[in-house]
């Protein structure tokens, strides 16, 4: 214990010396610490600091054959420190962040530093209130999320004030308003909203005890931002609201969600005044050893920025679930992953996941899973207003038929644990993927492709282990076929050591069939890792949660730091 | 405003140094039941034994191995120690539908609540997934593990068997 409070010192103390220069300061702060670290009340009132830290740096080295441009820094670099104080009811904290310059692939808006987040929080009893930046969702986020992914470089926080209230047991309520953050500024637009939540079985006492249980939802968002348009009369008010249901019985759950929103000319719709509207259906079944997941959803012209002139990820004010599977493996996940696109869609998704119980006749001593899933992205069907569109409403689009396919996906994966020392998982996805629309490129069309991947994990004893992929990915169009190799040795707990190769072997341009080796090493240790990477990296798309940033070509060595404490 | 945040820093600075000696507990934080209720992450306990909580998604395939490879021999661990594993899952609306039916399917045994406004995971101050943090049984933080390598687990238990007989690291 005591050898960990010192490393957690030292960590300490050297990143407020990084923070704050000043010699000063942490000589008091050790004074402070010397005397008064036997004072039991003084430890319990202070409240304690905690937070976390993460830099990645890249060395650049050109590449012409794989497309790696040079980089004039020779060395980028992304890095952020979280601290939190808690206190009781109390917390607040801040992140600094720093990318100097940022790092291929991640919005160049980034480039420079400061402390674009800092909160204060007090909860007392039934109320929260927040003054500063906040992440907050209402509902599935249809019409309203703010969140982050620092690997994304995706963060649209709300600066104002939100307030969470629970007036009795059962009512839920939330208010939100404030500006969205963009990059090291705010945007122009200002947001606000409320949201209700009601559970229906903690309203009534004769419901408590009931089986099925029933929640109701709803909120209402809008955005203000002035015309400055010479052409048009733009809203400056935009409303939008939605309503929400969830019923659950046993290992049933069904959950329905309905959001609409009013005319919202923009550069993502091309300044037409059509309302938008979406729907998201969602229900599962499950009970031991087997689940099943249903889902549809339908947006129609429901993109929703704070700026309507803002594009790529800028200041979006809602999030759309992409209704497709997120894979792991990195051909599947890097090359061809949906992209949700909120101008249209019409998604279906089915996943159903059964594990053959262990000591069975089929299943042996460990029993097999098996995980089938389906899904299928299409445009609506529109029909554009040709002639005289005086009120500028677009399109018109049938409810229910579909447009061209933008994406569909069918995998099935087989896991088998075989020995105490042996395990392997088979996966098969068939993708059918629309380039031009999610890619945003032309000429493409639908790519069609197989992928297999196989992974084999074997253990040489309880701390040292083999784990491999082999994969591949055929498709006549596009690139045409690859293969990737990976090795990865842990002993555990601290060190891994692996290799990877990708390659295109099956480029229809000679030129192009060529070999992305990288090899990696890594440290843990408690809170912290350090990973190392040297090798190419391939152009490709890096996507959480259904929204995707370019990734170009890039090769040289990468450092990657990260702790919590 | 600069001035501001110099100020707060060296307020912060000050606190961290009384608060040195202080165990770090579970935030107070809302997260969601598989059911659809709200749980309270400061109602966390398990009668003064140790706990351990373990961030995941269903999209990240380290996390699944780590907790497929636990619940194989959970019934072991609490058996000896009487440990609780409690499963943290980040996914957000896009995939929280999907686990329960995974949890289910794969027959964990553990409580398994979602965080899909991510409030835990920042107040934890968690990173990247998977990250177990073990408490003792007043609910303390004695010790954090990010990433995960098979045989990872082993390193796991020893601590809960140590909390489990002395009630310290």
């Amino acid at each position: 214990m005591n050898k960990q409070k010192t490393f957690y010192g030292t960590l300490k103390k050297s990143l407020f010396l990084l923070l704050i220069p000043i010699a000063s300061n942490h000589i008091i702060a050790q004074d402070d610490e010397s005397n008064n670290s036997n004072t039991e009340q003084n430890k319990i009132d202070a409240g304690n600091i905690s937070g976390n830290f993460q830099v990645l740096t890249q060395f650049y080295q050109p590449d012409s054959l794989i497309g790696a441009k040079d980089v004039p820094e020779d060395v980028l670099m992304n890095g952020f420190l979280n601290l939190n104080y808690n206190r009781g009811n109390f917390s607040a904290g801040i992140r600094y962040e720093a990318y100097q310059n940022p790092l291929l692939g991640y919005p160049t808006g980034f480039k420079g530093q400061g402390i674009p987040y800092k909160y204060a929080k007090y909860s007392h009893e039934d109320i929260e209130v927040t003054a500063g930046n906040y992440y907050e969702q209402l509902g599935s986020g249809m019409i309203f999320r703010t969140y982050e992914d620092r690997n994304l470089g995706y963060d649209n926080a709300m600066e104002g004030f939100r307030v969470k209230y629970q007036p009795f047991a059962g009512v839920q309520l939330k208010g939100v308003i404030g500006k969205q953050r963009s990059y090291f500024t705010l945007g122009q637009g200002i947001v606000r909203g409320i949201d209700g939540e009601i559970t229906i079985n903690d309203l009534f006492k004769n419901l408590k005890e009931k089986k099925t249980k029933v929640l109701l939802g709803g909120s209402f968002v809008s955005k203000f931002q002035p015309d400055e348009d010479a052409n048009l009369v733009l809203p400056e008010n935009v409303g939008a609201y939605g309503g929400r249901l969830n019923i659950i019985r046993g290992g049933f759950n069904f959950m329905g969600e309905y959001v609409y929103k009013i005319n919202d000319p923009s550069g993502d719709n091309g300044f037409i005044y059509k309302n938008g509207e979406g729907v998201l259906v969602q229900t599962t079944y499950s009970t031991k050893g087997f689940g099943l997941s249903l889902s549809a959803k339908r947006i129609d012209n429901m993109s929703f920025r704070s700026d309507r002139n803002a594009a790529l990820t800028n200041l979006m004010i809602n999030y759309h679930p992409a209704l497709t599977r997120q894979h792991s493996y990195n051909l599947l996940a890097t090359l061809y992953p949906y992209a949700t696109q909120p101008n249209g869609e019409v998604a279906f998704q089915g996943e159903l996941i059964y594990k053959i119980p262990k000591k069975s006749k089929l299943g042996g001593k460990y029993g097999w899973t098996i995980l089938v899933n389906y899904s299928s992205a299409n445009n609506i069907d529109t029909t554009g207003i040709s002639g005289i569109d005086s009120t500028r409403q677009g399109y018109t689009s049938e409810y229910f038929s579909l447009g061209k396919v933008y994406f569909k996906d069918f995998n099935i994966e087989l896991a088998k644990k075989f020995s105490k020392s042996f395990k392997a998982k088979l996966t098969y996805a068939n993708i059918a993927y629309n380039k031009d629309v999610i890619q945003g490129k032309s000429g493409y069309g639908v790519i069609y492709a197989d992928v297999v991947v196989a992974e084999m994990t074997y253990k040489f004893n309880s701390k040292n282990s083999l784990r491999t992929e082999l994969q591949s990915l055929t498709t006549e169009q596009d690139q045409g076929d690859w293969a990737t190799v990976l090795l990865e040795y842990s002993r555990s707990p601290h060190w891994f050591f692996a290799i990877m190769d990708q390659y295109n072997y099956g480029n229809h341009d000679p030129k192009k069939v060529l070999h992305y080796p990288t090899i990696s090493m890594g440290y843990n240790n408690k809170a912290t890792s350090f990973i190392i990477t040297y090798g190419k990296q391939r152009e490709g798309l890096f996507c959480v949660g259904g929204v995707c940033r370019a990734v170009p070509a890039s090769n040289g060595v990468s450092l990657l730091i990260t702790t919590s404490f | 405003m600069k001035k501001l945040f110099t100020v707060l820093l060296i307020t912060l600075i000050s606190f961290c140094s009384f608060s040195q000696g202080n165990e770090k507990t579970i935030p107070s934080v809302e997260v969601k039941t598989l059911d659809g209720g709200t749980f309270n992450t400061e109602n966390i306990s398990n009668e003064g034994k140790p706990i351990v909580i373990s961030f995941w998604a269903t999209w990240c395939s380290p996390c699944k191995r780590e907790l497929n490879n636990i619940a194989d021999i959970y019934e072991d661990w609490v058996e000896e120690t009487g440990v609780k594993l409690i499963a943290i899952s980040i996914d957000d609306s896009r995939n929280m539908a999907k686990v329960a039916p995974y949890v289910n399917g794969q027959g964990w045994e553990y409580d398994v609540y979602i965080d899909p406004n991510q409030d835990l995971k920042r107040a934890m101050n968690v990173n990247n997934v998977p990250h177990t943090f073990l408490l003792d049984g007043n609910g303390n933080i004695v010790w954090q593990h990010n990433s995960y390598a098979e045989g990872d687990e082993e390193e796991l238990f020893e601590k809960i068997q140590k909390l489990a007989k002395d009630g310290t690291l």
